[in-house]
């Protein structure tokens, strides 16, 4: 159905300099046909919402390790609805425990993935979502 | 010596070079036979016998595949050049490696608390573990910092922080391991100004900073300032520690990081040691006496899933270093050829499914450590791929050293594997992999416009991303992971949990610190920081009177940052 890419922001939020995760995540869904911009290390919330602002993306994936998650998801997510983007999906993955997870997702973030998910769930479940939101034929 | 015993000793030698000849063309006729033999039956299909690292390796290993007629050049003894068997001489006969696990988290106090508990139980040593704003230079109450503060280790942001965190522990008495790179100077010196207040001469100190920049680039990712000025700290701490405090290690180069963030065993050897060379250039341009600084460098390698590779590893490390520092540093001194090294299981092999499996996999990882002559030794604990662990699982990891060291017998004779042809034909091979590679970094003018880019980088994430292919197409399997998965899996492993105390302490810490200290002093000393810096002096002397005066980690960091800059890192994925 969708004809455009999708465009995807993989973002590592915080201090935390653990990037193996987020580059082969960033290349897994290149190479599945998406669009993808990687920030880079130690980007501040803020600079995350501005970037998928100004990048116009359907998708931020945040990869977090440091145990900051229920600080940085639920404060991105905040600054993405202030600035108009509540219907751009806000997933991501890193050392995240089940409980926190849930939590997250109650405050309105996807799916969340740990350790041992496959590239192919994520870009399986990005597609998806992606068909579901009918963002790809409006554009 | 008549001419009789002469032409005797002659002509038996003759027989026996003969015989050896004979014997192994005997060797490659009958080796050509079961090669043929093993061609023609069927063989597994669940691997393709190469190592984790992407090695192929061979149905079997003989005498064909050694150098073994330079067994003395090669391998030698124990503790002798090119120290292929051990950094010394009597090695585990004399003295176990050490078991040093490193803990830190939440505030000063608590962490603390800790090490004094450890240390009445018998630990001689401690591993300080930093959160990440300590690791980067921030200080707790920085906006960068919420959320981080005492997650991932303790919060250090003054000297008055790491008073408390050696409140009642006497620096001169306990070594203090300290995993700390972007900042490791204000950290050294926050170290330094504590052991004075004390009472205890820095000549008296003891202990490790990590102090290794290159990898971060590479691989971990603090890095402060571009490579260029944060070398020139690093030869600052060699030049000024020779001189004043000549019982601490300067650097600990590590491989650790290099490898978990996905390089193979080849490229951690490689590069690691690449760095190494790196630094012993700079203080030799710096006009040091090799052999004043060399004897104080250390190593940290990553001791991965793959058992005769890495023992390999480690064996070849150390001959690549002798080699080198000997003949092309011109080292005189046997304590400056000789690598030491610290080891920690690989903390990337451990799975979140089924995660008491970690047990074995430390075990083995750790038996491949003490057989490849490790110092120390850090086993990862089974849930640290959930969260920071628990007491329970770090006591497991730590009695699983035990186990080794007493019930295995494992540490009754030195490099027990020497001699093993597979085991000597891959540290031969491991040892021209890096020749290979260092062959490589020059011909891009080194390891800093290799850094610059993005080379390392690249080379990094690529072989990560090969094993992440390989996972998923199955042809690597990970037990539990993509085979022999349980199907609806409670793992039922207890999680550590911190809470966001740690933070508030430290903010209204450092809001008294800030308004007791006398500012006039705090701006002079950062005033003269700068400018030392601005004039390219050795930044140690004023540097310790910044932190005398209490000024905080970020302040520092900023102080610098403004003559130097900050790292702007390749993006590349």
């Amino acid at each position: 159905m969708s004809e455009r890419k999708i465009r995807v922001l993989v973002a590592k939020p915080g201090l935390d300099g653990h990037d193996r995760g987020a580059k082969v995540i960033a290349a897994a869904l290149r190479d599945a046909g998406m669009e993808v911009i990687y920030t880079g290390l130690h980007q501040t919330p803020e600079k995350i919402a501005a970037t998928a602002l100004q990048e116009d993306v359907d998708v931020v994936a945040l990869s977090i390790l440091s145990g900051a998650h229920m600080t940085l998801f639920p404060r991105v997510l905040r600054l993405m609805t202030e600035n108009g983007m509540d219907d751009v999906l806000l997933t991501g993955g890193g050392i995240i425990p089940s409980e926190d997870i849930e939590a997250l997702q109650e405050q309105g973030v996807g799916q969340l993935f740990g350790p041992g998910t496959t590239t192919g769930e994520a870009v399986a479940y990005i597609s998806r979502w992606f068909e579901e939101s009918g963002r790809g034929v409006e554009a | 010596m008549s001419h009789v015993l002469d032409r005797e000793a002659a002509e038996a030698l003759q027989a026996e070079v003969e015989r050896r000849r004979a014997e192994l063309a005997e060797l490659e006729a009958r080796l050509s036979g079961w090669t043929a033999a093993y061609e023609a039956t069927s063989k597994r299909d669940d691997t393709d016998f190469t190592t984790v690292s992407g090695r192929v390796i061979a149905p079997l290993y003989t005498p064909a595949d050694t150098r073994e007629d330079e067994y003395l050049r090669d391998i030698g003894l124990p503790g002798e050049y090119p120290f292929t068997r051990g950094p010394y001489q009597t090695m585990y006969r004399t003295r176990l490696w050490t078991m040093r696990l490193f803990s830190g988290f939440a505030t000063a106090e608590e962490t603390n608390e800790r090490y004094k508990f450890l240390l009445e139980r018998g630990q001689t040593g401690l591993s300080v573990a930093f959160d990440f704003p300590t690791l980067m230079g921030y200080d707790s109450d920085d906006p960068m910092s919420e959320g981080e503060v005492g997650k991932c280790g303790v919060a250090i942001s003054s000297l008055a922080d790491m008073e408390t965190l050696f409140d009642g522990i006497p620096l001169d008495r306990v070594s203090v391991s300290m995993t700390i790179n972007g900042p490791a100077i204000m950290l050294y010196c926050f170290l330094l100004a504590t052991a004075e207040k004390q009472g205890v001469p820095f000549e008296r100190v003891r202990g490790t900073i990590q102090n290794d920049i290159l990898k971060e680039y590479m691989a971990q990712h603090a890095w402060i300032y571009p490579p260029e000025p944060a070398l020139k700290i690093i030869t600052d701490i060699f030049e000024w520690s020779a001189e004043h405090a000549p019982r601490f290690n300067t650097i600990s180069i590590s491989g650790y990081h290099i490898r978990e963030a996905g390089a193979t065993a080849g490229q951690e050897l490689a590069y690691t040691l690449k760095n190494g060379f790196t630094y012993v250039e700079r203080g030799i341009a710096r006009g040091l006496d090799v052999d004043e600084f060399a004897p104080r460098l250390s190593f940290f390698w990553d001791v991965h899933n793959d058992f005769f590779e890495e023992i390999a590893k480690f064996r070849a490390g150390r001959r690549i270093w002798a080699r080198h520092m000997r003949e092309v540093y011109g080292a005189q001194k046997p304590e400056s050829w000789r690598l030491r090294t610290h080891a920690q299981t690989a903390g990337v092999t451990l799975t979140a499914q089924q995660p008491y499996n970690n047990v074995a996999r430390v075990a083995y990882q750790g038996l491949a450590a003490v057989l490849g002559g490790t110092q120390s030794l850090h086993t990862n604990a089974l849930d640290e791929t959930l969260a920071l662990p628990t007491e329970h699982a770090v006591r497991i990891a730590l009695r699983t050293q035990q186990i080794l060291a007493y019930e295995t017998g494992v540490a009754n004779t030195i490099d027990p594997l020497a001699g093993s042809y597979f085991v000597e034909s891959l540290t031969d091979q491991l040892e021209d992999e890096a020749e290979a590679i260092f062959a490589e970094i020059d011909e891009l003018g080194g390891v800093v416009p290799g850094i610059e880019t993005g080379y390392f980088q690249g080379r990094i994430a690529r072989s990560a991303r090969r094993f992440q292919d390989e996972l998923e197409a199955g042809s690597r399997v990970v037990v539990g992971v993509n085979a022999f998965e349980e199907a609806d899996e409670d793992h039922g492993v207890e999680i550590l949990r911190i809470d966001e105390s740690a933070g508030e302490t430290q903010r209204r810490r450092l809001a008294e610190l800030r308004s007791r200290r006398n500012a006039e002093e705090v701006t002079r000393a950062l005033a003269d920081l700068a400018d030392a810096a601005r004039n390219d002096q050795n930044l140690l002397p004023p540097m310790l009177d910044a932190v005398r005066a209490y000024a905080t980690l970020g302040e520092i960091r900023v102080a610098l940052e403004d003559v130097y800059g900050r790292f702007k890192e390749p993006i590349s994925f």
